[in-house]
């Protein structure tokens, strides 16, 4: 046991002596926390509009200021022409023009209806989107609430919708769990593997294999510490989601953490495989980026939906481990559900891993031979 | 040296799919002896070092190592031997205590002993300055003079020194093997591969191989009158294939 607590206690002094090591321990997952929370946004929140409202009524007004007091919104610009609306645009700083048309108030009394023109900046797609059907919401909220004012019985009928799970929509509750997904993945597999290669590429592994150490011995202690500083990198982003942007864990903490154990198991057995067939760190390296990190993001179905991906791409993300990973983590964090609902993942990720366990073993075995 | 073996090896056979690396080798070691395996690169040395430390398992033949059997006792020949490679086998990130204190730990070496042996050692190599350095920053020969003194830390029976100075200058080379003859005297077996011809003349015995097989076994001075040479580097180009050697090539 002596031999074994020696043998961990020298792979932490690798980590902590290796600036590099480090930076990708505990510098990654921060700064992808808060890079993906603050940058990478799928919902708006203030986004600039300028109005042109030719009517100026009690009811463009009203409009207006339900806009701004909106948090999606902010008037950033009154115009008083046509002619305006390309310059406004140019300066950038707004998403969409609202124009009232002339008599706007007048003519939706009488006439019972009026025209609203919206022009969103297309250059940005989605921002376009969200930005023209956040507004269709805005208005319609304020036409029931002031046919209501009126009394005049109208009857309009009005979908409400609700986000459950997530009413705001908003898109930390997706991100966080594939932030979780991607980081335990490079540091299990990608760590573990660059560890276990370059006692390889430095001799020391055959040094270590003469000596009466058992190879199962090496293993775990190679990536026992990997095992204990992924558990505190999943602490500290559960505890940077939760600080920085109020994200709540609905479901259990302890099955939350058990699910995320099981994951790093599997991390560390992809990255004893991918050792297992690496002569060179580089070579572990490219493998777990390119092996691991690409289908990681785009397979997942943190990103893109694995719903609504086409057929060959969908049964590829069948034998991504963390497609299984991204599923759970999402229903135990934002849905907060039970084993009872997981069971079928964690059965999944619990197979993989013990493939990925025997594949190394076996690899292991020959090269002895 | 005593007539006690350490090594008794009958009838090795390595093969690597058609190809024979070992073919049929049979020779014994003794106790305290300075035992040199040489042979033109792909003669087969190094696989055969490689199965007498536990490395790789050989396809048929009798091998004891330390008085045991190899494939019944695996894993208590290696707590009698050492092991010293080619390529450099200390954490280049660890400082020199550190190193020394996670093998004598791997061998299971009480701490208080390792810091005994490690005080003894270091002052005997004149490295106690050193200590707290880390063994990147130190020179070649420096680190493969270390490397020796942690391999043989646990006091086995027998280390086993592949190719151990390569690339090492010739002063150290000589301290090197300094510590060689200081290892062979206190009775430590050492068997060691070299490609350096000047080194085998310092060796008790010396074994020749040549495409996988010994061609002679003997001290290099009963070698050097065998077959009329006046140095090992001679009966070496005579016996074992000349076009293939280089005595540079690593």
């Amino acid at each position: 046991m002596n031999r074994f607590l020696g043998f961990v206690k020298k792979e932490f002094m690798h980590i902590f002596r290796d600036i590099r090591t480090l930076v990708i321990l505990f510098g990654i997952p921060a700064a992808q926390i808060l890079i993906f929370g603050f940058a990478v946004r799928t919902d708006i929140k203030n986004a600039g509009i300028a109005v042109l409202d030719r009517s100026k009524d009690e009811i463009s007004t009203g409009l207006v200021s339900r806009l701004e007091s909106s948090d999606f919104f902010i008037l950033k610009q009154s115009l008083e022409s046509g002619a305006q609306i390309d310059p406004a645009f140019k300066k950038g700083d707004i998403k969409a023009v609202l124009i009232f048309e002339d008599n706007f108030g007048k003519r939706l009394l009488n006439e019972g209806s009026a025209n609203i023109e919206i022009i969103a900046d297309g250059s940005e797609p989605n921002v376009a989107n969200l930005v023209t059907s956040y507004t269709r919401a805005i208005i319609s909220d304020y036409m029931i609430d002031y046919n209501g004012a009126m009394a005049e019985g109208a009857l309009v009928i009005e979908p409400e919708i609700k986000m459950y799970y997530n009413p705001n929509l908003e898109s930390q509750y997706m991100f966080v769990p594939g932030v979780i997904t991607i980081i335990l993945v490079l540091i299990c597999a990608l760590m573990t593997s660059v560890a276990i290669t370059r006692e390889k590429e430095f001799g020391t592994m055959e040094v270590l294999l003469v000596s009466p150490l058992k190879p199962i011995h090496i293993i775990l202690g190679k990536v026992t510490p990997y095992f204990i500083l992924s558990l505190i990198d999943l602490i500290i982003i559960l505890f940077l989601s939760w600080l920085v942007f109020d994200i709540p864990i609905k479901g259990s903490l302890v099955l939350l953490m058990l699910e995320s154990m099981l994951y790093i198991m599997l991390g560390l057995s992809l990255g004893i495989m991918i050792s297992t067939m690496s002569k060179t760190m580089q070579q572990a390296m490219f493998t777990s980026l390119l092996g691991l990190m690409l289908p990681t993001i785009i397979l997942s179905g943190f990103i893109f939906p694995v719903e609504y991906m086409p057929g060959i791409y969908s049964w590829l993300s069948m034998i991504i481990p963390p497609r299984w990973f991204v599923t759970i983590i999402k229903d135990i964090m934002i849905k907060g559900t039970g084993f009872t609902f997981v069971w079928k993942e964690t059965l999944i990720l619990f197979i993989m891993t013990l493939v990925f366990i025997t594949i190394s073993t076996l690899k292991f075995k020959k090269r002895l031979e | 040296m005593t007539s006690e073996k350490v090594i008794e090896v009958k009838n090795l056979v390595k093969k690597f799919g058609s190809f024979v690396a070992n073919d049929n080798l049979s020779f014994d070691v003794y106790r305290g002896e300075i035992f040199g395996f040489l042979g033109a690169n792909g003669a087969g040395k190094t696989t055969a070092l490689r199965i007498l430390s536990g490395l790789s398992k050989p396809s048929s033949g009798d091998v004891r190592v330390a008085g045991l059997d190899i494939y019944r006792h695996a894993e208590k020949v290696k707590k009698h031997i050492g092991y010293m490679c080619q390529k450099f086998s200390l954490y280049e990130d660890l400082t020199v205590a550190e190193n020394i204190m996670l093998y004598g730990g791997i061998y299971g070496l009480s701490k208080k002993i390792i810091e005994n042996r490690a005080s003894t050692l270091l002052e005997s190599l004149n490295f106690t300055s050193y200590r707290k350095n880390i063994i990147g920053s130190l020179p070649l020969g420096m680190r493969q003079k270390l490397a020796f003194a942690v391999a043989i830390l646990h006091d086995p029976d027998i280390v086993f020194l592949d190719e151990p100075t390569g690339g090492v200058d010739p002063i150290t080379r000589r301290q090197f093997w300094e510590m060689i003859y200081k290892a062979s005297s206190d009775g430590i077996t050492v068997f060691v591969t070299t490609h350096y011809m000047d080194e085998a003349e310092y060796c008790d015995r010396v074994s020749i191989m040549s495409e996988g097989r010994i061609v002679a076994i003997d001290s290099p001075d009963e070698l050097k009158k065998r077959y009329g040479a006046s140095s090992v580097q001679d009966v070496f180009v005579k016996i074992a294939r000349p076009s293939n050697y280089s005595p540079n090539n690593n």
